[in-house]
């Protein structure tokens, strides 16, 4: 841990995505000391009013104010993003795990099961699943958790069938350690460094589906605060209030911008193979 | 070399059965009645089970899905339940402005990606490496859906212009369609093209690693030699891997940019669809726009094998 910390001080770039992507969380968590108003309070007297120091980005159409909405939109893209990934993440393990360990049969059926879902381009199998389900932030988290699965499934599965190949893994069978203790003791530390990068790379990835499915008006519904649903709600007016449609945008590049520069580091520090 | 492609064709088969099968699925679990969702709640329940009927939804599931993949099978996706059309012939009409948006959009980011990736790995660490470095990342990071929003406030606010609506063929009239399609495909293009930037960059430092280029540079080969002839050949297959990638997500992020722009392509024949329930539409366009994800997954393979001989062998 000491050295990865030495490691991503002497990295500028990633450095700086990672102060980027801590900012983001700390605006998250802290959303209802930072935001000076409720997300929802309607100004009604204050409508489509530019910046100002009583509403440092301005407000929107119901005259809430924007500034208070993007703080609390980081809380809904960082839980959309974390609980998705985790989906994807959990599932990803389970089934990679089994499929790269057992291998044969197991394997084929499983992967093959994963071609199926990688048929698809991500943003409309979500789609997909989130018409099944219904818009609303939990089926949102599902339908991203369901698409990240195969991807997750994919990098486990490899990197798993590489570390079975090392003599430890080899002699751990040879004197009966049984499977459940080599896969979680011996094999699972092992795949650690690439899973970590593509939790920290699908988190931006996840946050950024949600915002588009919420653009389309099938992610977090309104008036819950969204980047996505500010973006899709201020376009009718955003000659006019420009404000409502610049400020989330660059919430969202903010936030993506930041977890690229920190994934990509993580992925040079932790798996150099990649660089 | 075609033995490989054959196995490879073979190997399509299993992936679209299951393709079919996962949407026919999902299209089933919808919550609700389909037939109260399209004729209302005041339907009458004769008129509900006449739906029923002429869209074989009171048949068991298993008949229902033979009944659909034969039709698919033959040409006949069935038809809209909202519109009564068939819905074949819409989505052929429809994937001929999703083809045109997906191709121009390829095409500009390959003409902006490829050769700063190039620049770049060229003048590793210089300022110019850096700048690239950073639009590339940018590109990663602005979704398309925010970049078509702010090009179109600038262009309302600076040139008092905005996208012209609805669509004409580029054969009937190059120049209108032209003027349609340049800004939803800049949009998508300036998206990908970040990835495709990266790739190149790190695959052909990668390359001008190995010993071979020492060797042609030994031999005193020009520099422009070493890259074209010899580096971006060689890099071709990590970079060809994240084209193919791309094209997949471009056809997903049509769906997003003919929203935006009212494209009446095949994106927005899902998102329609989707909205109105007509689940029959919905897994028609689906499962087309899968397919050809898998054709161009498996054009990208045949190149591979064309490109690096070995991957046949393996």
């Amino acid at each position: 841990m000491r050295q990865f910390i030495k490691r991503l001080r002497q990295d500028k770039v990633g450095l700086v995505g990672c102060i980027g992507v801590l900012v983001v969380v700390v605006i998250g968590l802290l959303a209802p000391i930072i935001a000076p108003y409720s997300p929802e309070q309607m100004f009604t007297k204050h409508t489509m009013e530019g910046p100002s120091g009583q509403f440092i980005f301005g407000t929107d159409e119901f005259g809430r104010d924007i500034f208070s909405r993007i703080v609390y939109g980081a809380q809904v893209s960082l839980k959309v993003g974390l609980i998705a990934v985790g989906i994807g993440a959990t599932g990803g393990l389970f089934f990679g795990l089994i499929a790269g360990y057992l291998q044969g049969k197991v394997d084929q059926i499983i992967m093959r099961i994963m071609d199926v879902f990688f048929a698809f381009p991500d943003i409309l199998l979500a789609l997909t699943i989130v018409a099944v389900l219904g818009p609303s932030v939990t089926n949102t988290m599902i339908a991203i958790g369901i698409v990240f699965t195969p991807v997750f499934t994919r990098i486990v599965r490899g990197t798993v069938i590489g570390v079975k190949e090392n003599e430890y893994i080899t002699n751990a069978v040879a004197i009966g350690v049984s499977p459940i203790k080599i896969i979680f003791k011996h094999i699972t530390p092992n795949i650690m460094a690439p899973f970590i990068v593509q939790i920290t790379l699908g988190l931006s990835g996840a946050i950024l589906t949600e915002a588009a499915l919420s653009f389309l008006g099938l992610g977090v519904q309104p008036p819950d605060p969204s980047w996505g649903v500010m973006l899709d709600s201020s376009r009718a007016y955003m000659e006019f209030a420009p404000w409502t449609i610049l400020f989330p945008t660059g919430a969202i590049v903010f936030t993506i911008f930041c977890f690229n520069l920190f994934g990509d580091s993580l992925r040079d520090i932790l798996d150099p193979k990649l660089k | 070399m075609y033995t490989y492609i054959i196995r490879r064709i073979l190997m399509l088969f299993p992936v679209l059965f299951g393709v079919s099968i996962f949407i026919f699925i999902v299209m089933r679990i919808v919550p609700g009645d389909v037939a109260m969702t399209i004729l209302g709640t005041d339907a009458t329940p004769e008129a509900l089970e006449q739906l029923r009927k002429d869209f074989g939804l009171n048949l068991p599931l298993y008949e229902q899905y033979f009944n659909w993949i034969g039709g698919v099978l033959t040409g006949d996706f069935g038809e809209s339940m909202r519109t009564g059309q068939e819905v074949l012939p819409d989505i052929l009409n429809r994937f001929k402005l999703t083809f045109e948006l997906t191709f121009l959009s390829a095409l500009i980011s390959w003409f902006i990606a490829i050769p700063l990736g190039i620049i770049a790995a060229m003048k590793r660490n210089s300022n110019v490496d850096f700048g690239v470095r950073i639009i590339s990342l940018l590109g990663v990071s602005v979704p398309n859906f925010a970049l078509a929003t702010v090009i179109i406030l600038i262009l309302a606010l600076a040139f008092s212009y905005s996208p012209p609506v609805g669509y004409v063929g580029f054969f009937a009239d190059p120049l209108k369609n032209l003027e349609i399609m340049i800004i939803p495909a800049v949009v998508l293009g300036t998206s990908m093209a970040g990835a495709v930037m990266r790739m190149t960059r790190s695959s052909i430092l990668e390359i001008l690693r190995q010993d071979f280029i020492r060797t042609i540079r030994a031999k005193g080969a020009k520099e422009r030699i070493v890259i074209f002839q010899h580096a971006l050949r060689n890099a071709m297959i990590p970079i060809l891997t994240i084209i193919g990638l791309q094209i997949g997500t471009l056809l997903g992020g049509t769906v997003i940019i003919e929203q935006i722009f009212s494209l009446p392509g095949l994106g927005q024949l899902v998102l329609t669809s989707i909205t109105q329930r007509d689940f029959i539409v919905v897994q028609g366009a689906v499962l087309f726009i899968a397919f050809v994800f898998v054709m161009i997954n498996l054009l990208v393979d045949i190149l591979y094998s064309y490109l690096d001989p070995r991957i046949s062998y393996k």
